[in-house]
């Protein structure tokens, strides 16, 4: 199996919102079955946009302007509405950032849980429920028939967190992007999140693109990372290789900008513009649309 | 609603009817006319009028009047009307049925209209169709109920006459009505002929209180359901394969129809107004048909009884409106 899972060439994308701003420049990626890939950058640095390309999301207001996407060898843009609709939800799936705003407040859990299995899988409701019920054992939820029968609201955002990694996972993807998955949790539920996260991957074989601004997640779980800055790849390796190394002026300020597990309540130090300014120097961007990106 | 709450509302809008009661007394009370002055001939000596001012126990202060008026209201007895001489209960008993069939039809179409016609929108978003449709809608949204009647009249009445301009059932119609609910009894018969014929004279009243009904709702609720379909439950299920009229219907609607709710209970009330000019309008022998020639008649306990129904009506709706929320929040629905 050498052909990768996913691999995206030259991607590049504006924004028409900001008049035409670019938004990736270039962008490649490629990702081995069962490999999981840390998507890294400072808000704003087109992380999201890569992630909402591969699953086709894009909002209207972004256009890519070149580049392909291959997922086992197709091209997904060049695919057949129909053909990459039944690849969604089934191939790849996501796991969303805010499980506050991702699960339907007016729906049952197990209603959200088994819908997908039922659409996509074609399984019989009480198929659908007993997969569910076994998923929800999987995700390490107690007491999961009470769950089931659940509202959201009901549910604390670890447990909803977990409910969506479990519906993620449920068809056996291939492929799962997790957008920041675990950046509106608390750090301690946060941690138990990731790993859920990384064990569920190795049980099920399954690739992972897992997007963050936070080195510190990218130590704990990613084989290796792609660093965005500005819509651009500055650096892409294995995770072990790019931390030691910390080669990059960049590298170094996102680390020291980012929580730490050991002292959870030191906070956010800033990034020094300093850094920033060497760094733009460095990958030709211009000063004029260098202060853009904002996501 | 949890049970005390619920008290508090009922204990409150007793409060509101009380107030709406002081406002109308005092108000037929300072606007010019004198109910005696229609009720007389020519030729009645002052003894005459003394005897029936103090009949109606209009010689008394206002003070005295209120209370003498209130006590007897909330004995259920509303008096007599000055000019049809006959119980102010009993007329409001007879016509009150006719409105509420109308205005609950009227409710139930523009209900139904609006949100389909808001779901239907919501499809076609970013599609050539909703320029096509906004512009559709804003010019509805400016239309009033009567204008609406009066247009109708034209269209069914004049140019195209299928319709009946007015009235409530073709006396050609045999059928003794138990009951003042024609429709509702009519339905629970079965008596397919009657339906047919009172929904016919309803349908142009039904359509000139519905129709702006209709746009309000779909504007309050396209808007909120465009916001619910940016949401990132609505993105997992497109991801699931959900097809568009699901996701609008199973996944946003529940979530966005809060405002329009609320909005459908306000517009209710001014629409039960609406129908007092719509039901002159069609010649349709409601409660609002009836407070017009009161008025005219300067009928003091029958406008009273009349205003004090409506008043109650609007307090019943917007508690209802709250209850029906309530219901559809699953916070409180699922504890
Ligand atoms: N809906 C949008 N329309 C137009 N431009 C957008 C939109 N969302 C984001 N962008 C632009 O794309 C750039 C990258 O955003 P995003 O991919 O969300 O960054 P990240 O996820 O790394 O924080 C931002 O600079 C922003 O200006
Ligand atoms: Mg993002």
């Amino acid at each position: 199996m050498s052909q990768p899972l996913l691999s995206i060439e030259a991607l590049s994308a504006i924004s028409t919102r900001d008049g035409g701003q670019p938004v990736l420049r270039d962008v490649d990626l490629t990702l081995k079955r069962g490999e999981v890939r840390g998507l890294v950058g400072e808000s704003g640095a087109g992380k999201s946009t890569v992630a909402k390309a591969v699953l086709g999301i894009l909002p209207s207001t972004v256009k890519l302007t070149g580049g392909w996407v291959r997922f086992e060898g197709q091209d997904l843009m060049q695919m057949k509405r129909a053909a990459f609709s039944a690849l969604l939800g089934r191939d790849i799936t996501l796991i969303p950032q805010d499980p506050q705003t991702a699960l339907n407040p007016a729906r049952s859990i197990e209603a959200q849980l088994t819908d997908g299995l039922r659409l996509k899988l074609g399984l019989s409701r009480t198929a659908a429920r007993a997969r569910a019920l076994e998923l929800m054992d999987e995700v390490q939820i107690r007491d999961p028939a009470r769950v089931l029968a659940a509202y959201p609201h009901q549910l604390s955002g670890g447990m909803r967190q977990r409910i969506l990694i479990a519906a993620a996972f449920a068809p056996e993807p291939k492929l799962v992007v997790a957008d920041e998955p675990t950046t509106a949790l608390d750090v301690t539920v946060q941690k138990e999140i990731l790993r859920l996260i990384r064990r569920m991957q190795e049980a099920h074989g399954t690739a992972v693109i897992f997007v963050t601004h936070d080195l510190g997640v990218v130590a704990k779980i990613c084989d290796s990372v792609t660093l965005l800055y500005a819509g651009k790849v500055i650096e892409d390796g294995p995770t072990a290789r790019l931390l030691n190394a910390l080669r990059h002026a960049y590298t170094r300020a996102l680390l020291s900008a980012g929580p730490r597990y050991d002292r959870p309540d030191a906070g956010l130090e800033p990034v020094p513009e300093a850094v920033f300014a060497q760094l733009r120097a460095e990958i030709g961007l211009s000063q004029s649309n260098s202060e853009g990106p904002r996501s | 609603m949890a049970v005390s709450p619920l008290i508090t509302r009922l204990g409150l809008a007793l409060v509101t009817l009380f107030g709406v009661a002081v406002i109308v007394f005092c108000l037929l009370r300072v606007v010019p006319g004198d109910p005696v002055a229609m009720m007389i001939s020519p030729s009645a000596t002052p003894a005459d009028i003394a005897a029936l001012k103090a009949r109606y126990g209009l010689d008394l202060g206002l003070g005295a009047q209120f209370m003498l008026w209130l006590g007897a209201v909330a004995r259920g007895d509303f008096g007599t009307s000055i000019s049809l001489r006959r119980d102010v209960l009993e007329l409001i008993g007879e016509r009150l049925p006719a409105t509420l069939e109308l205005a609950f039809a009227a409710l139930v179409f523009g209900i139904l209209a609006g949100g389909m016609l808001a779901i239907f929108g919501t499809l076609c978003r970013r599609t050539p169709l909703e320029p096509v449709l906004d512009f559709l809608n804003g010019l509805f949204l400016a239309v009033p109920d009567f204008v609406w009647a009066l247009a109708l009249v034209l269209l069914f009445g004049v140019f195209l006459p299928v319709l009946p301009i007015s009235g409530r059932l073709d006396p050609s119609v045999p059928v003794a009505f138990a009951t003042p609910f024609y429709l509702l009894e009519s339905l629970a018969r079965l008596n397919l002929a009657a339906v047919g014929d009172l929904l016919a004279h309803m349908a142009m009243p039904v359509l000139a209180l519905g129709l702006p009904l209709a746009a309000i709702i779909v504007r309050t609720l396209k808007e909120a359901l465009i916001e619910a379909m940016l949401q990132d439950y609505v993105l997992l299920a497109r991801l699931k394969g959900m097809s568009p009229l699901r996701l609008v219907v199973q996944e946003a609607l529940r979530n966005a129809v809060g405002p329009t709710l609320t909005l459908t209970g306000v517009q209710f009330t001014f629409m039960i107004g609406g129908t007092v000019i719509v039901e002159r309008i069609f010649a349709y022998p409601g409660l609002g048909n009836m407070a017009i020639d009161a008025v005219i008649n300067r009928d003091l306990p029958l406008i009273q009884g009349i205003v004090l129904t409506f008043g109650a009506l609007f307090i019943a709706i917007n508690i209802a409106t709250d209850l029906i929320a309530a219901l559809l929040n699953p916070r409180q629905a699922h504890g």
